[in-house]
């Protein structure tokens, strides 16, 4: 008889060392033992915990730089030692210890720039805040990201929905004086950018990410001419945007620090939490999900069981209009009340860079952007403190992060193996 | 389920892929399509399950005139298909791959429960050993392929197509997927197989169509000789057999000691192998496919800078060198991929001639092309290896496979070398072309250069091998002599080392069937276990177990026996 015993699994694997992880922790830490350590200003930082807290108050945080930076500095060679002997016997590092090495270079790194600013007093509700509401085109964006690669689309237009999207809000709100019809143009604006996108990509098989640049480049000047010819012409009738609502939850927003960051916020916040948990529910949970998924996976596979792949793809792509457009309503309705040529600034990039870094997850995106936030929030607190560190140099501080959160830390990360290839029938 | 097809023609532009086929598949029968690559099968299995309109002709299921806009019509009505390449969502489990397109939901969330339990049904009545919740990227090829068929049999299906199935599996996996649609059979279902694969379509079916360029020739009985169906398929005379003398060896060698390859996840590629060929020898390396061959191969051509060991060619060290420096100490390399690795489709045919000598004296002077030289060497490659084309000047990829795989080869025999390795040389090439490769592969042993062959064809092993290495798991399991039996290969190209094979091969099929679904993690262990001992009670009375005993053993008198009865004849 032939059938035998085939393809069993259980094989024994090489000893793979991989240095980069321990080599990136030595690095950070000998950068910290001059910077935070050696070079500790000797100053007690406080941390306001307190604020937007009404019936009672809680103390203040604070630490001796020196004392926090010489803990920061023992814990990060610790385990970057820790790092090299795992590594040593073939293993991984833990990942609750991969997060503490971060928790203390992030925050021992925090303690020494506040400590070397003029003023060492900084309320926590205000960074953290401030870092929320700067994540917010970002995760609207990023979301809007998902939609599209999850499916197979390439979205390097997030840019443009975003600037459209704050155009349109702009001027729809200043028109009709409601931000609510605000909002709503800001989504058709979205739309209106995605329609570019899918109707060249997945109708006219045009390269995805050409269509992509081009319509980004496209819409900055469409929007740049709109603004300087019409909106400039009589700004107080087309470019005073009234603002969306901001509320309070009540109960919640008194939960010390993180109540007043996340339950105290514009409208748009609160619409943005019910959109990431609806967007994280319907692609794992849903009918629409799975299949979703499987057209970015293998949308032949998906075509042979009578899915329509071309359509779903365009219907994402539309709903990924809506999503990135919103975020864009962020610019005019919650931020500052008026148009600007190209006033998104590039954050439908980073809302990308932020998609990759997250794995093509709902909450990874949502996390990246949260960081990319934190930091753009950290570069406005710092310059506000005074710090001793040129502003410009500041200023490149979202932009380091991204690059070393998709380039480095990353690593190999797979996302949908259909995505940016266009799907032509047969 | 009956399946007719009355002058269905497919049309593409000017070029007719289907020419008014007939054909009938009977309800509980096996009904082969016999054809060679780009005869025109695949195109007419895509318009049966509705992924093309026929331009002509129409389509019957039980005597019923219909028509299919798409795939999901050809499931309605009761059509099936299992895919050369698998249709399957790699990251996706086993049970969210079978409900696409049909999911069940309660209250808008997904609910496979209902997909679970029939899996299970659908499992256990064919003994598929598939788990709903087993990611399908982690399940072997031939686990995968059971997937697939749930995913139709799920459907209701009557009619299933098989196309080319038997592609990716070990020979042990074939029978096993032989026994299943034979089980299928008695369940009453309509079975249209598709295959070039001759032995299989002889085993298996009630009904042979041969169709040729888009045409049906002719139908043949399962009882016809592999050469009589080969000549059929083919329209000429052919010659299965490569004529060879013993191999004449001489003091040439090429000698590989220790060569390891360690993937970035620490999954030996390559495990300590070693093996020497002999000048005037061919080496013919069988396995799986991704079984370590294709990283053996481009190990010698010097494309994975990370492989340890040795490998030396007349003494002289290849490892550690630059593929240029390789190919330039004389050996000559085919890639198993010609449309990726061995040729730049859009250069033209001439150029593509020239792909590694291009900077050589003879094509180059200066820095520039010498156009007349590469010219007249076009001009003899052409004529030496009987490349159809228009013009040399046409872009390779104009050409069939067959042609293309020939500019490979002629490439790189246009050299004097002292070792040629070929990965997959006759992959996806015509009969015609099979033949005239396998003579020059043959001549070049003749020269007296060591002959590195790799092939997941056992048939082309056979055809060539003057000994045959078997890899698993990047290990050499052993290095056999030419006649040995398939059985004895098959079992070693799923791990066991020859002498294992030899002593294994009156093993009852389902228990090792269990066994092994068990250690890949497909069942508990339990469960195997339980099989394995219900299995010897069981089969005495259950009819379907103890006919897909039968087939398998049918399997065993029929196997490369063919070859060597022909070769026999001939020599005779």
């Amino acid at each position: 008889m032939s059938v035998a015993l085939d393809t069993s699994r259980t094989e024994e694997t090489a000893v793979v060392r991989r240095w980069k992880n321990p080599i990136i922790y030595a690095v950070l830490a000998a950068l910290s033992f001059f910077l935070i350590g050696l070079n500790a200003p000797d100053k007690t930082v406080v941390f306001r915990l307190s604020d937007g807290l009404k019936n009672f108050s809680i103390p203040d945080l604070s630490l001796n730089a020196g004392v926090y930076g010489w803990i920061s500095v023992v814990a990060m060679v610790a385990i970057a030692a820790f790092a090299f002997i795992t590594m040593n016997k073939g293993r991984e590092i833990p990942r609750g210890l991969q997060g503490l090495f971060w928790f203390f270079f992030i925050t021992g790194m925090l303690v020494w720039v506040i400590g070397a600013a003029r003023s060492s007093e900084l309320s926590l509700v205000t960074l953290l805040t401030g870092a929320l509401t700067l994540s917010i085109p970002m995760i609207f964006g990023s979301f809007g990201g998902l939609l599209c690669e999850r499916s197979g689309i390439v979205n390097i237009a997030i840019e443009a929905q975003l600037l459209l999207g704050a155009f349109t809000a702009a001027l729809a709100a200043s028109m009709t004086g409601s931000p609510w019809v605000g909002l709503l143009a800001a989504m058709i604006g979205g739309v209106l950018v995605s329609l570019i996108l899918a109707v060249f990509a997945i109708k006219y098989l045009v390269d995805q990410t050409i269509v992509g640049v081009v319509v980004n480049v496209l819409v900055a000047g469409l929007t740049g001419f709109l603004y300087s010819r019409v909106l400039q012409a009589d700004p107080a009738h087309l470019n005073s945007a009234p603002k969306l609502p901001t509320f309070e939850i009540p109960v919640l927003s008194q939960i010390p620090v993180i109540g007043p960051v996340l339950f105290n916020q514009s409208v748009l916040v609160y619409i943005m939490y019910i959109t990431v948990a609806l967007i994280w529910f319907a692609l794992n949970k849903t009918r629409w999900g799975l299949r979703t998924r499987a057209v970015g996976e293998h949308p032949k596979a998906a075509d042979t069981l009578g899915i329509n792949v071309n359509r779903l793809r365009f219907t994402n792509v539309l709903l990924a209009g809506v999503v990135a457009g919103m975020g864009g309503a962020f610019f005019t309705l919650v931020s500052v009340s008026s148009f600007n040529a190209n006033m998104t600034a590039g954050q439908g990039y980073i809302a990308l860079a932020a998609l990759i870094f997250g794995r093509w997850k709902p909450f990874g995106a949502l996390f990246a952007s949260l960081l990319f936030g934190f930091t753009l929030q950290l570069n406005f607190v710092l310059s506000l403190l005074g710090t001793s560190v040129p502003t410009e140099l500041l200023a490149m501080l979202p932009y380091l992060v991204t690059i070393f959160a998709v380039a480095g830390l990353v690593g190999v990360s797979r996302g949908p193996a259909a995505s940016g290839k266009p799907y032509i029938k047969g | 389920m009956k399946l007719e097809l009355r002058e269905v023609t497919k049309r593409f532009g000017d070029f007719t892929a289907n020419d008014s086929i007939d054909l009938v598949v009977r309800p509980g029968t096996v009904h082969c399509l016999l054809g060679e690559n780009g005869a025109g099968k695949s195109t007419l299995m895509n318009v049966i399950y509705g992924l093309y309109q026929p331009t002509e002709g129409q389509i019957f299921v039980d005597d019923q005139p219909v028509k299919f806009n798409g795939p999901s019509d050809a499931m309605a009505a009761g059509i099936g298909m299992v895919h050369q390449h698998f249709m399957l969502v790699p990251v996706f489990t086993v049970a969210e791959n079978i409900a696409l397109g049909s999911e069940k939901t309660s209250g808008g969330v997904l609910n496979l429960e209902e997909t679970r339990v029939k899996i299970r049904e659908i499992s256990d009545r064919y003994g598929f050993h598939v788990d709903p919740d087993a990611v399908v990227e982690d399940l072997p090829v031939g686990v995968q392929q059971r997937v697939e068929i749930i995913k139709a049999l799920v459907r209701d299906a009557e009619v299933l197509i098989l196309d080319e199935p038997t592609a990716v599996l070990t020979p042990a996996e074939t029978d096993q997927l032989l026994g299943i649609m034979d089980q299928l059979r008695k369940d009453g279902k309509s079975l249209l197989f598709i295959s070039h694969k001759l032995r299989e379509v002889r085993q298996i079916s009630d009904d042979i169509t041969v169709i040729r360029r888009g045409r049906v020739v002719g139908s043949a009985d399962p009882s016809a000789s592999t050469n009589e169906l080969a000549s059929l398929m083919v329209g000429k005379a052919v010659q299965l057999t490569v004529d060879k003398d013993e191999p004449r060896l001489n003091s040439n060698a090429f000698e590989v000691e220790n060569l390891s390859l360690v993937a970035s996840n620490g999954v030996h590629l390559l495990k300590n192998v070693s093996f020497t060929v002999n000048g005037g020898e061919i080496l013919a390396v069988a396995g799986v496919q991704g079984n370590g061959q294709t990283e053996l191969a481009e190990s010698i051509i010097g494309l994975h800078p990370k492989a340890t060991g040795s490998m030396r060619l007349n003494g002289e060290e290849l490892l550690g060198r630059s593929t240029k420096q390789v190919l330039h100490s004389g050996v000559g390399f085919v890639p198993e991929d010609r449309s990726k690795d061995g040729l730049v489709g859009s250069f033209s045919i001439a150029e593509n001639l020239i792909l590694d000598l291009f900077d050589t004296k003879s094509f180059a002077s200066g820095g520039s092309l010498k156009r007349a030289a590469i010219s007249a060497n076009a001009d003899r490659a052409g004529s030496e290896f009987d490349i159809r084309m228009g013009s040399q000047e046409d872009a390779a990829s104009t050409l069939s496979g067959g042609n293309q795989q020939k500019i490979v080869v002629a490439r790189e025999l246009s050299r004097d070398l002292k070792l040629f390795v070929a990965s997959q040389p006759t992959r996806g090439v015509d009969v015609g072309s099979i033949e005239f490769i396998h003579k020059r592969i043959v001549a070049e042993r003749d020269k007296g250069v060591p002959v590195l062959i790799v092939s997941t064809e056992l048939d082309e092993i056979y055809a060539l091998a003057d000994r045959i290495a078997v890899f698993f798991h990047g290990e050499l399991m052993g290095i056999a002599s030419k006649d040995t039996p398939r059985s004895v290969l098959g079992q070693m190209m799923a791990g066991a080392s020859y002498e294992e094979a030899v002593a294994n091969q009156h093993e009852d099929p389902e228990v090792l069937l269990a066994k092994q679904d068990a250690a890949e993690g497909v069942v508990s262990e339990q469960h195997a276990q339980s099989i394995i001992e219900s299995s010897s009670a069981q089969t005495a009375t259950d009819q379907a177990s103890t006919s897909y005993r039968g087939s398998v053993a049918a399997a065993q008198d029929l196997p490369w026996a063919d070859n060597t009865d022909a070769s026999k004849g001939e020599k005779a």
